[in-house]
């Protein structure tokens, strides 16, 4: 019996195999780094790689939704072929992001990938990624190194949101000259993204003429913020910058007003801290505070607020879901450009030629503004390394002001300040 | 006598000894250089002291939980400051509601009463079930199982809660009436935190009453010197485990509620992770086993946490030296083993048990 | 009939409050989309089906002594519809509490509180017929759920086998599809892939062809009937079998990485490291009987030394080669040990487990600090961190780098063992045994302990060595407390002492995680409850060593009459 069943197995396997031989051989693959050929009755893979678990959950689902919605407006197909949409949990960590990336790498179907939420993840899965021949998108990476030749730029990595190096300085000039700010203090959380952001922001503080009078850290999990508020205050700084998340920055917010000497020190955060439910949790002190973040206004983004609140209920949880859904377009746009069909429906996708494609897109008018792909020039901010794959071209960038109307529930805040 | 002293001590002593001296020449420079750069107004060095307290006050309570079942059954309950966070995340609902109709500024007492009975309520269940379900199968098992459930435990209640009552983050409205500052020995004080030092305080010595003054705290004690003999004198052991647990419970759900007084936010799911393992860092400085350790313990951890950073690290010059208030925090308790390897107020039974 | 009323009420009410439990915490509607058979069962509503069964297999295993097989048979299904008591007492909640508040302004909305309490929970429950149809098929479906778990107990013996097998197996490669489609993949096997699988799901021909073939191979014994012509060989013939199997071993040791693929190569190196932490761990808990739950430091500092040492960025110190520094690592691990092993050598049993999980704690702070950020990066971690090369061949795939973990886990098995049956390992068993009598017997405890430390230290460095090779950059993030738990659970769940049970905790703890990714956040509810239940049912481990087993035993013996 068990011999019949063997040999019924081989005789599966050996099917399936011809099968396999037997489809699709007449194209010729010229492109570099390979292509990929897809069957009439095949769906166009596409991946994310996200933080869908864990405390920054709220950054994947943020993303994850806005690809979503990105797909549908396409009616779920592109070229014929349905848009299939396949996901991985990064956990924003750098081995999260690598084993995310070998399972990723080891699909041979998939032609590119959203992600990823964190530097760390990116950092560590793109020679995986590169290597692959695929091209990865992210929303929300916002190292400068992951950029820059030399340091940690892989090809095929592009990003849609702002490197720190925009953000950071935003919200330096707009401390500097908007609020007349000459001293200020700083606070990270040890996170990679944080420690970055300070650091650009007491940069260009510094070199605008202001005084940093302080640069400390508190601890993921750290519940009382007065020791490092004590070491801020000594100094009575104009304003306080923490680039951090929750729940470290309502605790800092809250605890701003038990202590002596930071009565008049301007309270600042950024991106991190830029969802809904962050004012009613840090509560009334947070009234006259300000947040650096991206800013996406206008008839397609209201748009956009009205799809989500039909799929998911309610408004995305971060900010940065308008570069995801970008970032979507812009990849489903690059594959329909360099897309060879053949007669019987049969897609087939250079790799090289994808890259390209997207590199090429100079003017895409977005949610976000104006995107350009092509190589970018930071000597403006010291930097020589040359520059690839940045697409934000620094204009979805506000500093918003929350008001008691953020603490009795309205969100988005008031945008005070745009460069 | 002397002589014999000295034949005793082995070069590992000495070595400690030097190690120790070494640490507090250290400690001392860096207190010294912080007190004479004047960088800080003693209005600023009481703000953390108090602040400082009435952390401490939840460490210990806490730590209560930990000391008193070490103390019975010889575990460490890894999954205790899950148990912590099962009262104070439930409470956070009941206490938006009350907010929201008034009833908590109409009503402090009674409206901070309720919450007090909810979180203690749920903390005590969970206690209880986690007794129950995961350790009471194991109690002839070694050592190291019921510590591996524990660990288990703990993750599957944050998960568990998470899934409850979802991943955001949430926050204890503010009272009014606690609200305000008050003045002690000229310095203004919140008011809330010595309402939570002096609640706490008052929780603490019902606690020890109970322990040493009721049948069954003399049962409790009774158990935690010789289960066999206690058994022999007719005590009901499962029953004994089980209140301690419950009263561990109990502890920890009324700390969930005063620690959402005095400092609001940051309540969800992974909340009792890191007060937890603060919680048993208090509980082994007092002596693991000991009540007034574990208070002694808790509130001496909360003041050193809070004070140690600005008055130690930064007079020798470190950078964002609160980053380091946790590593400090642990090494303070391995200089003081290294004194005492039994904890503050330990015996030396606990040694011989362990 | 004569039925034990109370036994069922009881086992159907906790078999309903488990699928009660799994429901309001959201894992059956999470999972409702995510089918395993066709449309017709997702993952889901196979997590609210673990009540019904459980109920069933308690009932019919308590009724199974005592009544006749039919008696038992219908005991289960009354237990099933108990079951459906607490599902139906949801369902009534969420209508009361969340559907019939949705549209109206309230002061406390019960969905803020019970988020997973959805309309579309109850609709799922119901299977979308409302409630009047609805509640009365899930009672009906609970009660055959019951009565699926009454067979598991019930049915012939060879027959249940059989039945289980072809379950398990329908269900494993629904729940796996991902992994299977990979593994066929590497074999050229991608039309077999797409005749079992569409978008992820079994078809429900290629469903019931697996169950029958794993039906039919346990049925007909195939196992048995090998076993039985093995021992029926002669000796001889035993012997050549035994090498021929040894070398295929070696084989698929060898060609394992290449013929899973490249994610499960990687799941497979993060298990070979794992087995190398949970080696070393094991000399310090498992031999000498000390409780490190900071192992993560040593982890942390062979990383970083092959950072700072390896790194091309600005922070790297040297240009080193990976295998000039992996034995660097290792000694500086073995220093480290020394370094803190010092401290607590005064300290016994439970003061040593926190003090050692502070240092764990204070290796991750001071990697993340400021103060020595211009050393090691702080927050920025160091980058750059070249793959190793062997002989020109840079190991930058999971696939090359798994012979590394492999070659590095042989070694330090083999290191384990030979020192478990030398003087030093008799002295550390002596000194777990008893402290003061090993003194007493003139074994220097000083030096037993700073060397079961460091040893330990040593491997854990080596490890953390070929992972910060591997993963290319380190940050000190990675360096928490859940890796000093997880390989302390798994030498524990794999059997305390003994080294294939390193192996099977490690499969358990670090390979099964990997493969259940898409269950993201209720990945670690799972590994909580995995470690809870592995616990209660097999305290002594999977694969416990002979000596400690015995002993383990010897000690329940002598407890057992004093502590129930």
């Amino acid at each position: 019996m068990s011999k019949r069943l063997f040999a019924l197995l081989a005789a599966l396997i050996v099917a399936s195999m011809l099968l396999t031989a037997c489809g699709g051989a007449q194209f010729e693959c010229d492109d570099a780094i390979g292509c990929v050929d897809i069957a009439p009755d095949e769906p166009i893979h596409i991946a994310y790689m996200l933080t869908i678990s864990g405390a920054t959950a709220f950054l994947g689902q943020d993303s994850r939704g806005a690809i979503e919605i990105a797909i549908d407006d396409r009616g779920g197909e592109l070229l014929g072929h349905p848009i299939s949409l396949t996901g991985e949990d990064t956990l924003c960590s750098a081995e999260g992001g690598q084993t995310a990336a070998t399972k990723v790498a080891a699909d041979p179907t998939i032609l590119g990938i959203i992600g990823t939420n964190c530097s760390s993840e990116a950092t560590a899965a793109m020679p995986t990624i590169s290597a692959a021949g695929l091209v990865m998108l992210s929303p929300s990476n916002t190292a400068p190194a992951l950029t820059l030749e030399g340091e940690t730029w892989q090809p095929g990595y592009f990003r849609i949101c702002h490197t720190d190096l925009f953000q950071g300085s935003v919200a330096a000039e707009f401390a500097y000259n908007e609020l007349g700010s000459r001293t200020a203090a700083t606070i990270h959380d040890g996170s990679p993204y944080a420690d970055q952001l300070q650091q650009v922001f007491a940069g260009r503080f510094q070199e605008l003429g202001g005084t940093i009078t302080f640069q400390g850290a508190v601890n993921v999990g750290d519940t009382d913020m007065r020791t490092v508020l004590t070491s801020v205050a000594a100094d009575s700084p104009d304003i306080l910058y923490y680039p951090i998340f929750e729940p470290e920055g309502p605790f800092i917010t809250a605890q701003a007003s038990e202590i002596g000497g930071l009565e008049g020190t301007t309270l600042m955060g950024a991106d991190g801290l830029l969802s809904d439910s962050f004012p009613e949790n840090a509560g009334p002190n947070v009234v006259g505070m300000y947040l650096s973040g991206p800013y996406v206004s206008g008839a397609a983004y209201d748009d956009f607020l009205a799809k989500w609140a039909a799929k998911f209920g309610g408004v995305p949880p971060s900010g940065f879901h308008a570069f995801a859904y970008d970032g979507t377009n812009i990849l489903l746009n690059a594959i329909e450009q360099v897309a060879i069909v053949d007669d019987d429906g049969t897609v087939h996708v250079g790799r090289q030629a994808l890259r390209d494609a997207i590199t090429g897109t100079t003017n895409y008018t977005g949610l976000t503004g104006r995107l350009d792909c092509s190589d970018n020039d930071y000597s403006a901010f010291g930097i020589d390394n040359p520059s690839h794959g940045d697409c934000a071209t620094g204009e979805a960038l506000a500093i918003f002001e929350i008001t008691q109307a953020e603490l009795d529930g309205n969100w988005p805040p008031p945008v005070v300040y745009t460069p | 006598m002397l002589k014999r002293y000295f034949q005793n001590i082995s070069w590992v002593d000495v070595f400690l000894r030097v190690f120790q001296i070494a640490a507090l020449i250290v400690i001392t420079i860096g207190i010294y250089n912080t007190v004479t750069t004047g960088r800080y107004t003693s209005a600023q060095w009481a703000t953390l002291v108090f602040a400082g307290l009435a952390q401490g006050s939840v460490y210990a309570l806490i730590a209560l939980g930990y000391t008193l079942v070490y103390g019975i059954l010889l575990m460490i309950n890894f999954a205790h400051g899950e148990v912590y966070m099962a009262g104070a995340f439930t409470g956070v609902f009941l206490a938006q509601y009350l907010s929201n109709i008034g009833f908590l500024d109409s009503n402090p007492f009674l409206g901070v009463t309720a919450l007090i009975l909810l979180a203690g309520t749920v903390s005590t269940l969970i206690a209880v079930l986690l007794e129950r379900i995961a350790y009471r199968p194991l109690r002839g098992a070694p050592r190291l199982v019921p510590l591996i459930t524990a660990i288990g435990a703990s993750f599957a209640l944050q998960y568990t809660f998470r899934g409850l009552y979802g991943a955001e983050f949430r926050a204890y409205p503010a009272v009014k009436a606690l609200s305000g500052l008050v003045n002690v020995f000229g310095f203004n004080v919140p008011l809330v935190q010595l309402v939570v030092l002096a609640a706490a305080v008052v929780f603490m010595v019902a606690l020890y009453l109970f322990v040493e003054r009721t049948k069954m705290g003399k049962a409790m004690r009774a158990v935690s010197e010789d289960k066999d003999v206690a058994r022999l004198m007719g005590i009901d052991i499962d029953k004994v485990i089980v209140t301690t647990f419950a009263i561990g419970g109990a502890l920890a759900g009324v700390a969930g509620v005063f620690n959402g007084l005095f400092r609001p936010q940051g309540v969800y799911f992974f909340m009792g992770f890191f007060p937890g393992l603060k919680a048993f860092t208090a509980a082994v400085l007092g002596g693991i086993g000991n009540l007034p350790g574990a208070m002694i313990g808790g509130l001496l951890l909360g003041v050193f946490e809070s004070l140690f950073p600005n008055l130690i690290l930064e007079g020798l010059g470190i950078p964002s030296a609160n980053q380091l208030r946790d590593a400090f925090a642990f090494t303070m308790l391995v200089l003081i083993l290294i004194f005492r390897p039994q904890g503050i107020f330990g015996e030396r039974l606990a040694e011989k048990k362990a | 009939m004569n039925l034990n009323w109370r036994l069922i009420i009881k086992n159907g009410l906790l078999g309903g409050i488990i699928a009660f439990y799994l429901s309001a915490i959201g894992m059956a509607e999470t999972f409702s989309q995510r089918y395993l058979i066709s449309t017709f069962l997702s993952t889901g509503q196979l997590f609210v089906a673990v009540g019904g069964v459980t109920a069933g297999i308690l009932t019919a295993r308590a009724l199974k002594e005592d009544y006749k097989k039919s008696t038992a048979y219908i005991g289960s299904l009354l237990a099933g519809v108990f079951s459906s008591l607490p599902l139906i007492l949801l369902i009534f909640l969420i209508q009361v509490l969340v559907i019939q508040q949705t549209g109206q302004e309230v002061i406390f909305r019960w969905r803020d509180m019970f988020v997973n309490f959805s309309p579309g929970l109850v609709a799922m429950l119901t299977f979308g017929q409302g409630l009047g149809l609805g509640i009365p098929l899930l009672i009906l479906a609970s009660a055959l759920l019951a009565g699926l778990g009454a067979t598991f107990i019930l049915f012939p013996d060879r027959l249940r086998l059989a039945w289980l097998n072809g379950l398990i197996w329908m269900l494993g490669i629904g729940i796996f599809s991902e992994n299977v489609t990979q593994i066929l993949g590497q074999f050229g096997g991608r039309g077999l892939a797409r005749f079992l699988f569409q978008q992820r799901t079994l078809n429900p021909i290629a469903a019931i062809l697996i169950f029958a073939g794993a039906f039919a191979i346990a049925y007909f014994r195939v196992h048995k009937t090998v076993q039985n012509r093995w021992t029926g060989m002669p000796a001889r013939q035993q012997k050549r079998g035994r090498t021929i199997g040894l070398v295929l071993g070696i084989l698929l040791l060898i060609s394992l990485p290449w013929m899973v693929g490249q994610f499960l190569s990687q799941a497979l190196f993060m298990v070979g490291l794992y087995v190398m932490m949970g080696l070393g761990l094991n000399i310090v808990v498992g031999y000498a009987g000390l409780l490190d739950l900071g192992y993560v430091a040593f982890f942390a500092v062979g990383a970083y030394t092959m950072g700072i040492l390896t790194s091309t960025g600005p922070l790297g110190q040297s240009d080193l080669s990976f295998w000039a520094v992996l034995p660097i690592a290792v000694l500086v691990g073995l220093a480290w040990g020394v370094f803190l092993g010092f401290p607590v050598l005064r300290m016994r049993g439970d003061y040593l487990a926190i003090v050692t999980l502070g240092f764990g704690e204070i290796i991750r702070i001071l990697a993340t600090s400021d103060w020595l950020a211009p050393f090691e990066g702080g927050p920025q971690g160091i980058l750059h961190i070249p793959n190793p090369n062997f002989f020109g061949i840079t190991m930058h795939q999971p696939q090359t780098m798994y012979y590394l973990v492999v070659a590095g886990s042989l070694l330090i098995a083999f290191v384990t063992i030979r020192l478990r049956e030398s003087r030093l390992g008799r002295q550390w068993m002596a000194m777990r045994e008893d402290e003061d009598v090993a003194e007493a017997m003139g074994i220097n405890l000083v030096q037993t302990k700073l060397l079961a430390f460091s040893i330990g230290a040593a491997f854990s460095a080596m490890a953390g060595a070929i992972f910060a090779a591997r993963l290319g950059n380190i940050f000190p993030h990675s360096f928490n407390l859940l890796i000093s738990i997880n390989a302390l659970a798994l030498i524990i769940v794999g059997g305390l002492g003994s080294i294939p049970g390193v192996i099977v905790g490690s499969l358990i703890l670090v390979g099964l995680p990997e493969l259940l990714r898409e269950f993201t956040e209720y990945r670690l509810l799972m590994y909580g409850l995995l470690l809870i239940v592995m616990m209660l049912f097999r305290p002594e481990g999977f694969l416990p060593e002979e000596t400690q087993k015995r002993e383990l035993h010897a000690d329940e013996e002598e407890l057992a009459p004093l502590e129930t």
